[in-house]
């Protein structure tokens, strides 16, 4: 090859590298390893862990422990899928596409909402992406959030935010729900009315008010909700939503970690040149037969550059195909199945939680599958204590804001048996 | 179709489209369903007040067979780097070990919450501290957050921490410049970061041009963004002088470091005077591109930026603490999404770092650069070749000379390339090249593939001056054709809705 | 391809004077140049455009160029129908393929438009 290039040695292709930007040593990197000892090694580090799934986990906070059906990976697995790039090519990317409009098909089902992009990076990304939208659309700055939603949302979001293209305003909740007088003083010349429901401390907030009360203001209303929940509750379009996020990794994705998982992104037809993201539509081939393409490109940076919806460049193809084949697996029935289960456990461990005596309501909200208790002693010692007995007890709600100091925040998944919240719960009353 | 086959190369019989999934299957199929419930029931409408769900979501009804049945369908009808050579320019298509698939799999990565405490986690903080060091090492920028999600990601993240330091320091500032040959997501980032974008020409030679540089800064300007390896592929040799005169005014450089599988070892951008850069690990660090997603874009900066970047950052433990722990830079920024980052695809890169090591990543580079340069020269009789010179890791031909003496396009050379069982190479960018074809064989494929691809690409062209109407109209083989776009864009049909 | 009786922009705008309302629309240059176009997004009626400036843009599948205003005024009428079969600016771009109606505030800018012959010329450069 080098003969065919004209060089004799391979450091001559780099001589358009200046001296003084030549790294002279070599990279300071261990040397390579071989497939068995990489194996080894690899596996050594995955044991210094102890994954969550392999005890019994009530932690939650944005990541949950649900079921993934095999078949799900086994999708994943065929390399036709993830060994390709983004299908600019749609002669020999039907399968990419058409898996997409099939995700988009299933994020309008569950959020009752016209149209669906082919997802973004997380949940946090896409409430940052709806509020620059909204801001977008209404030509106004200032978007008023509520206080619930979760903290580490709300710091992606202030994030976005330092730029000043878009101007927060946190409305402090009350007994850990939001409270509507506050948004309608508040929402002048607002851009979006931003609420979660589920919030962060599980609470499902009045999702018609303040969507009543940014319309009046001529605002956007942004709801971020749950998917798994969406299977037993009416879908946010019911109370006036405009733009519907959340996080889709509980639809056939592992925690790993917290990420990648996938924000999901809904809005109504009459935004959708205003979206943010991909979007995958259908057409017909030369043939005449039903193909899929990537569509109203136009708004994207390739094209539109400065003035595009967002600088987002990729989606979360992979995890969008495993929520699709997700939401195949289980279909309607497992759906509300799996959601009405993750309810009535949440409500078992509560109840039970309570009867220990060790844990206080700090209010008394409806809830979905994740509650906030008041713990009456140290919460990271009792945390700790119970991780050795082999339990990952909630998430403590006061390390991820102040705000919400000696709250534990736990969630109930489907995976959870009765024997194993009778066991845990027998632990708590043990302290 | 007696003409398709006449035009079939390869022969191969091909999966047509396929119905939706959301029209499969009878209405009382299902796969997997909750497990029986062993604690008391609830009432949706006590519990849930008045949000319990009125109507139910329409969702598909199929066996676990139908599933396997229709997405192995869908999986034949897509083209992957494990069907064939996939030199996509600028997007380093190389192949995707399977063990780092095996590995981000393992259940001690797959299955960790991100809240668990840091003791209980050691293992991840120990990989992701590693992956930082490494990028630290090949980019020769101390400071590194592994949590954008994505290139474009680690871009807007740069730029707000640029903007964290000049108003830290008491200068804001307005504008940043980049050149016209930029990839779109930089004038994107620029605006979603509250800046001004302001765009200077590139030389003839694919190049800055310093004077157009120099009238475009001041001491409003935040930034100069550029791609080097730039995206005609050569390196620009006039780096140092650049970064020098971007800082002379107090802005920083920034490098778009979707090419950084050029120089791994062989230079560093932290070496060139680049202030910040982000790294495709989905490009350069060999993690799949997954159809579009997820990739990872970690940023990497300067000692005196480092203390902005976004929290989560791995540092080591002192005294008392774990051996490694989170860690909140002073000034940080907040965080730019979710948690600790697309965890998944760190353990891929992670795993590609420790099985190349520093030697075996500076071969990545040396490897691509010379198959690069090899096709070339293969192709350079039959297209035209704008920049005659030596390249990195990829090449731009031009198609000018077949458009203008057959009529036949790049898109035309492209859609054929299909039928020959190869995907295209990216077209039509960078702007500055007319019918632009952009190269990058990646250093994965071998000499045989490299001269198969070479001689389809010959072949083309041939066809281009003795069957030019043939050219317009492929793909003929594969399992839709060209396809009617406008129609799409006019009337956008974005999701299934039941037939009537 | 440039009929005579209409004025021309540099920007490939035309303009049809109708007593003290000019109908505009864009050429057959710039329709061509565009390809298909897949979507116009035009001003309200009651906006005010001013000469060389934005109005609008037009999109085809993988561009999106702006539309400027060849004349000053208040918009009186917007092709509506372009909404529905924006292809129209491709078929028939100096009749139903026109955009809006502007009650000129300033005949003399009309008078300053590039000729059919002009025109022809300044796109053939």
């Amino acid at each position: 090859m080098l003969r065919a290039v004209g060089v004799s040695e391979v450091d001559e292709l780099f001589a358009d590298v200046p001296a003084g930007a030549r790294l002279e040593s070599a990279l300071d990197l261990p040397s390579g390893m071989g497939e068995i000892e990489l194996t080894t090694h690899l596996r050594a580090l995955a044991s210094r862990n102890v994954a969550a799934t392999s005890i019994v986990s009530f932690a939650g906070a944005g990541c949950y422990d649900h079921h993934i059906p095999s078949v799900v990976d086994h999708v994943l697995r065929r390399p036709e899928f993830f060994t390709a790039y983004t299908p600019y090519q749609p002669e020999v990317s039907q399968g990419t596409l058409q898996a997409i409009f099939e995700y988009q098909t299933g994020i309008c089902e569950l959020t009752g909402m016209d149209v669906s992009n082919a997802s973004m990076y997380d949940g946090a990304t896409a409430l940052a992406e709806a509020s620059f939208m909204a801001a977008r659309v209404t030509k106004r700055h200032k978007v008023v959030v509520s206080g619930a939603i979760h903290p580490g949302w709300l710091t992606v979001l202030r994030t976005y935010a330092a730029a000043g293209v878009i101007e927060p305003v946190i409305i402090e909740p009350v007994q850990g729900l939001t409270p509507i007088e506050a948004v309608t003083a508040a929402v002048a010349d607002a851009a979006a009315v931003v609420v979660a429901s589920p919030n962060f401390t599980g609470s499902i907030e009045d999702l018609a008010g303040p969507g009543a009360a940014a319309h009046d203001a001529g605002a956007l209303y942004v709801v971020a909700s749950n998917p798994i929940l969406l299977g037993v509750m009416e879908p946010p379009a019911s109370f006036g939503a405009d733009i519907v996020v959340g996080e889709g990794q509980s639809l056939g994705n592992a925690m790993s970690l917290g990420g990648p998982g996938l924000g999901f992104f809904a809005c109504r037809q009459q935004f959708v040149r205003q979206m943010p993201g991909r979007l995958v539509g259908r057409t017909v081939d030369v043939d005449g037969n039903d193909a899929y393409v990537l569509t109203l490109a136009t708004r994207e940076q390739h094209i539109r550059r400065e003035k595009a919806t967002s600088n987002i460049c990729s989606n979360h193809a992979l995890n969008a195909l495993a929520a699709g084949a997700y939401l195949a697996a289980v279909g309607v029935e497992g759906l509300s199945g799996i959601a009405r289960s993750c309810v009535a456990k949440a409500h078992y461990l509560r109840e039970e939680l309570l009867k220990t005596e060790r844990f206080s309501a700090p209010w008394d909200a409806l809830f979905g599958y994740e509650f906030a208790l008041r713990f009456d002693g140290d919460v990271d010692s009792m945390r700790r204590e119970l991780f050795e007995r082999g339990y990952l007890a909630g998430v403590d709600a006061g390390e991820l804001d102040a705000r919400y100091d000696g709250l534990v925040l736990f969630a109930v998944t489907e995976k959870r048996t009765r024997a194993q919240i009778d066991a845990f719960v027998a632990e708590v009353s043990s302290l | 179709m007696t003409e398709k086959l006449a035009h079939t190369p390869a022969g191969a019989p091909v999966r047509g489209p396929r119905a939706l999934i959301y029209d499969l299957g009878a209405p009382e199929s299902s796969c997997v369903l909750a497990p029986d419930l062993d604690v008391p029931a609830v009432q949706l409408d006590a519990v849930l007040g008045g949000t319990a769900r009125v109507t139910a979501p329409r969702l598909p009804h199929v066996t676990e067979l139908e599933i396997m049945r229709h997405y192995s369908h869908l999986a034949d009808m897509n083209f992957g780097v494990d069907s064939g050579l996939y030199p996509l320019g600028s997007c380093t298509m190389k192949y995707n070990p399977r063990i780092n698939e095996d590995a981000c799999r393992l259940e001690g990565f797959a299955g960790l919450h991100p809240l668990q405490p840091a003791d209980t986690i050691q293992g991840a903080l120990e990989l992701m501290h590693g992956l930082q060091d490494a990028l630290a090492q090949v980019s020769g920028l101390p400071g590194v957050s592994l949590q954008p999600a994505a290139g474009a990601h680690g871009e807007l993240t740069a730029l707000m921490v640029f903007r964290a330091a000049h108003t830290g320091a008491g200068d804001p500032r307005r504008k940043v410049v980049i050149p016209d040959s930029a990839h779109g997501t930089n004038p994107a980032s620029v605006s979603m970061c509250g800046y001004e974008t302001v765009t200077i020409p590139s030389g003839e030679d694919g190049m800055v041009d310093l004077d157009a540089l120099r009238d475009a800064l001041d001491t409003d300007v935040a930034a100069f963004m550029l791609t080097n390896p730039n995206t005609v592929g050569l390196f620009d040799s006039q780096i140092l002088e650049i970064t020098r005169t971007v800082h002379d005014v107090g802005a920083y450089a920034y490098c778009d470091g979707a090419n950084m599988n050029a120089i791994l070892g062989k230079t560093r951008p932290g070496d060139m005077g680049f202030d910040a850069l982000h790294i495709n690990l989905h490009k350069t660090f060999s993690t799949p591109h997954g159809g579009g997603g997820p990739g990872s874009g970690p940023v990497c900066v300067t000692e005196g930026l480092a203390r902005y970047l976004p929290a989560p950052v791995v540092r080591r433990g002192i005294e008392g603490e774990p051996a490694y722990v989170p860690h909140t830079p002073e000034a940080s920024i907040g965080a730019v999404r979710s948690f600790w980052g697309n965890f998944g695809v760190l353990v891929r890169a992670y795993a590609y770092v420790r099985a190349l090591g520093g030697e075996g990543l500076t071969e990545v580079a040396e490897q691509a650069v010379l198959s690069a340069n090899y096709l070339k020269e293969r192709l350079k009789g039959a297209f035209d070749l704008p920049f005659d010179r030596v390249c990195m890791h990829e090449f731009v031909l031009s198609g000018a000379s077949l458009r203008r003496e057959y009529g036949v396009r790049t898109l035309d050379v492209a859609k054929r390339l299909l039928d020959y069982g190869f995907h295209p190479p990216t077209v039509y960018f960078p702007l500055i090249v007319e019918e632009a074809l952009m190269i990058e064989p990646t250093e994965t494929e071998p000499l045989d593939a490299l001269d198969a691809f070479a001689d389809a690409l010959i072949a083309i062209a041939g066809e281009a001056a003795t069957s030019p109407d043939m050219l317009h109209d492929a793909p003929y083989t594969t399992p839709v054709r060209r396809l009617d776009e406008a129609r799409a864009a006019r009337d956008p049909v974005l999701r299934w809705r039941p037939r009537e | 391809m440039y009929p005579s009786d209409l004025k021309y922009h540099k920007e490939h705008e035309w303009v049809r004077v109708e007593g003290d309302v000019a109908v505009v629309g864009i050429s057959h240059f710039a329709q061509d140049q565009l390809g298909e176009v897949v979507y116009v997004d035009l001003p309200a009626e009651g906006d005010e455009v001013a000469v060389d400036e934005t109005f609008g843009e037009i999109e085809s599948v993988k561009s999106v160029s702006e539309l400027y205003a060849p004349v000053s005024g208040e918009v009186v009428a917007v092709n509506d129908a372009l909404d529905d079969t924006p292809e129209t600016v491709n078929s028939d771009p100096y009749g139903a393929g026109w955009m809006i109606k502007v009650k000129m505030s300033n005949a003399s800018e009309a008078d300053a438009l590039m000729s059919a012959e002009d025109y022809e010329a300044f796109v053939s450069e």
